[in-house]
């Protein structure tokens, strides 16, 4: 349709009717979400999910786009939740210091995004499971480093009281500003993935994952590539983390303790790592089991202290069925309802 | 993709939490059922059963429905647990938390919905109710310093222990727990060689156990649950044998149920706290009696554990506040908080009352770890403290100036110890 335009149309619009319907829908519905549903929907499902979805993100950029599985993201948040904490305002005055939002937010998403992408230069000249393993190293690090020590990280106890700026006169910590803080931060990390995949070096990182070699024949670094991606990960990561300490008053080391940097891994796999929509998926999936585990157990007459086993098991099933996760599901089914269509005539994919 | 959102939302929009009836007070239990104190949490729920039990769910004229919400001791799930509880369960009062930092996690939690009670379960942070209270949130327990009180005195006069090093859990409770064993200690004139403080859920103390110095008359350990046997289990391969002084959960009778020999360390072990397994008191005797009588023994433990006392009595208050006021939660649940206030409680633990701060004072026991003969371990009473208070029996200035439970507070020279 775009090439019938007037040429001297804005690129902008091209761009819009690119969108295809069902994003259009559902964007309207979470839009209007606070008309229908209840606050603990909208701050406690929702705005988790889209701060575990946004986290999750920055995996799937590095696992989908980059082939590089990285378990420190969850620490990239937590750190840029800590700085936040300690250079804003706390409910531990002796350590923070009190600096306007301003002046701490930014300098949070710098400090987390130098870790990151350090981190990154580490881990980019591994491959496949040393990946994985640099980064929980790391992670774990960071989760006993967080813990031990008092002088900075306030130790076992962490921060509490750490709460957004009131910003405009809102309090951001109520459900319905919250819930659309959290979906603006995640549609515009989302739009930035997308948008990133699109770009040269979304491209290029894409085929350095395909074929390493052979791209750095063509004259593309690879390590530096690699590097971009864990740097551009880790402010989406970042973003994620602060919003994280905010929903929770607090950062502590269990913010990014072992089990939660797994979580994030186990919310992108079973989602679907090769599309950007599938770390929300996840997530949601991941906060309603997480959540309502024990009533489902509950309601089938068993007692609640076994939801752990209810997480594992729906967990299970996804990755069993398809190992691409949720997003896999669907595909299959689309390519299921597509094949008894004319090939060429059908459209269909 | 869409379908399937939608699906996730009305699934999620149509799960418990409907409309409550008038004559039905809900009632959340917040209650560790992962980690180290998972056993510890389920004794919490079946105690909170147990009492609600023997009222029949009824209590000021009302039908009582409970709603279990679980934890990993994290303060960050227990917050997103109690605000599931509130929001989307409705219910009008949270029995819990369980550990020290979840409930100063609560307390903060509990100032943003005012209208609502909370009546801790059995954690025990001091700052809880010390530090900044909540208006609408009940402690029926002792705190963790609370706990401690009292061992001190008796190990330096009975036992004539006055040098020891310490080994404890590095959190909240830790701290907590050992500064009322300090605080005692030093004023009977004793010595702290050295402090240790060991992560909660270590797996490996080899580092700290060659730490320990040879010349102390004994070590106090202020750990629990799983840490405490895996502690032991290494101190004993390590070939340690030194006079053991236990914090108020290194005996706990989920530690001296436990399979394996590591616990035969502890014969001898003088402890102190909120309970004694054989108080010859009427009202805890028949409590026992209840316990063992309503659960299977493969479904409990021999006698009630810690978490599951604390819980009871967090019950007990619920219920003779609930009567007092016939059911009646209107107007914010003023009423209600006025009642548990002023609730001179019979508990199987003796009389509670709760000061300023909704903090309780009561009775602390000493025991020690025992063998009943058949190689089952069991804590004999050999000591109580009455009426101990949230300030230790020091005055309110003389408690604030020593400072908040932390790795070097109390000074033990200030008290005059060594």
């Amino acid at each position: 349709m775009a090439d019938v335009m007037p040429t001297t149309a804005p690129g902008k619009l091209i761009l819009l009717e690119r969108i295809p319907p069902p994003v259009w829908v559902i964007g309207l519905v979470l839009l209007v979400m606070p008309a229908f549903a209840s606050n603990f929907v909208l701050y406690q499902i929702f705005g988790w999910s889209f701060i575990l979805g946004m986290i999750a993100l920055s995996l799937m950029v590095l696992a989908g786009y980059g082939g590089m599985v990285s378990l420190i993201q969850m620490t990239v948040g937590a750190l840029a939740g800590y700085v936040v904490a300690i250079l804003g305002t706390s409910g531990v005055t002796d350590i923070s210091l009190g600096w306007p939002w301003w002046l701490h937010i930014p300098i949070a998403i710098l400090i987390a995004t130098l870790f990151g992408t350090l981190v990154g230069t580490l881990a980019v000249r591994t491959e496949g499971i040393y990946t994985i393993m640099i980064t929980l190293a790391i992670a774990a690090a960071f989760f006993y480093f967080t813990r031990q020590n008092y002088g900075i990280f306030n130790g076992y106890t962490g921060f509490n009281n750490v709460i957004p700026p009131r910003l405009f006169g809102i309090d951001w910590r109520q459900s319905v500003p919250f819930y659309y803080l959290t979906l603006g931060c995640a549609a515009l990390s989302y739009g930035a993935v997308v948008w990133m995949a699109r770009t040269p070096f979304g491209l290029a990182l894409q085929g350095v994952r395909d074929n390493p070699r052979r791209m750095s024949a063509l004259g593309f670094s690879v390590t530096a590539h690699r590097i971009a991606a864990y740097a551009f990960a880790s402010v989406i990561a970042a973003v994620g983390g602060i919003l994280l300490v905010w929903q929770n008053a607090q950062v502590v080391p269990g913010t990014a303790g072992i089990p939660q940097v797994i979580d994030i891994l186990v919310i992108a796999v079973v989602g679907g790592l090769r599309r950007p929509i599938g770390p929300f998926i996840g997530a949601i999936i991941y906060t309603v089991l997480s959540v309502f585990s024990s009533d489902i157990l509950h309601a089938f007459g068993m007692s609640g202290e076994r939801f752990k086993l209810v997480i594992g098991l729906g967990f299970l099933a996804v990755v069993f069925f398809s190992p691409d996760g949720v997003l896999g599901l669907w595909e299959k089914y689309k390519a299921r309802r597509d094949e008894n269509r004319d090939p060429l005539l059908g459209g269909g994919r | 993709m869409k379908r399937f959102i939608g699906a996730t939302a009305a699934l999620a929009l149509m799960l418990p939490g409907a409309a409550v009836a008038q004559d039905t007070i809900k009632v959340g239990i917040l209650v560790a059922l992962e980690g180290t104190f998972a056993a510890g949490g389920a004794d919490g729920v079946r105690n909170v059963e147990l009492a609600l039990k023997k009222v029949g769910y009824m209590a000021g004229g009302k039908k009582i429905e409970t709603v279990v919400a679980a934890t990993d001791t994290t303060p960050a799930t227990t917050t997103r647990q109690a605000r599931k509880l509130i929001e989307q369960d409705k219910v009008d009062i949270i029995l819990g938390p369980l550990s020290g930092s979840e409930g100063i996690a609560m307390r903060d939690y509990s100032k943003t919905v005012p209208d609502k009670t909370v009546i801790n379960g059995i954690s025990g942070a001091l700052e809880t109710t010390w530090v900044n209270p909540s208006p609408n949130f009940f402690r029926f327990n002792l705190d963790g310093s609370q706990w401690g009180s009292g061992l001190g005195a008796y190990v330096v006069n009975k036992k004539g222990w006055k040098r020891v090093a310490t080994v404890s859990a590095d959190y909240s409770f830790g701290y907590t727990n050992f500064l009322g064993f300090a605080v005692d200690f030093c004023k009977a004139g004793g010595e702290i060689a050295e402090r240790l403080w060991v992560p909660l859920g270590s797996s490996d103390f080899a580092g700290v156990i060659a730490k320990l110095p040879d010349n102390v008359d004994a070590i106090y350990l202020g750990m629990g649950g799983t840490d405490s046997i895996n502690f032991l289990n290494q101190y004993q391969q390590a070939g340690g044998k030194a006079n053991l002084i236990g914090g108020t959960i290194m005996a706990d009778s989920t530690v001296l149920s436990s399979k394996g020999k590591a616990k035969d360390a502890l014969i001898g072990t003088p402890t102190s706290g909120p309970f004694a397994a054989d108080n010859p008191a009427p009202e805890w005797q028949s409590y026992v009696k209840e316990y063992q009588d309503a659960f299977p023994a493969d479904k409990r433990f021999p006698i009630p554990s810690l978490f599951g006392v604390g819980y009871h009595v967090a019950t007990l208050a619920m219920i003779s506040a609930l009567n007092e006021v016939k059911g009646d939660l209107s107007d914010g649940q003023k009423k209600f908080h006025a009642a548990l206030s002023k609730l001179k409680l019979q508990t199987p633990l003796g009389v509670v009352t709760l000061n300023e701060n909704r903090q309780a004072s009561g009775s602390v026991f000493i025991t020690e770890v025992s063998d009943k003969g058949d190689g089952t371990l069991t804590n004999k009473m050999v000591g109580r403290v009455d009426n101990v208070t949230q300030t230790l029996g020091m005055t309110a200035d003389a408690f604030r100036a020593m400072g908040l439970p932390s790795r070097t507070t109390p000074d033990c020279k200030a008290l005059g110890g060594k």
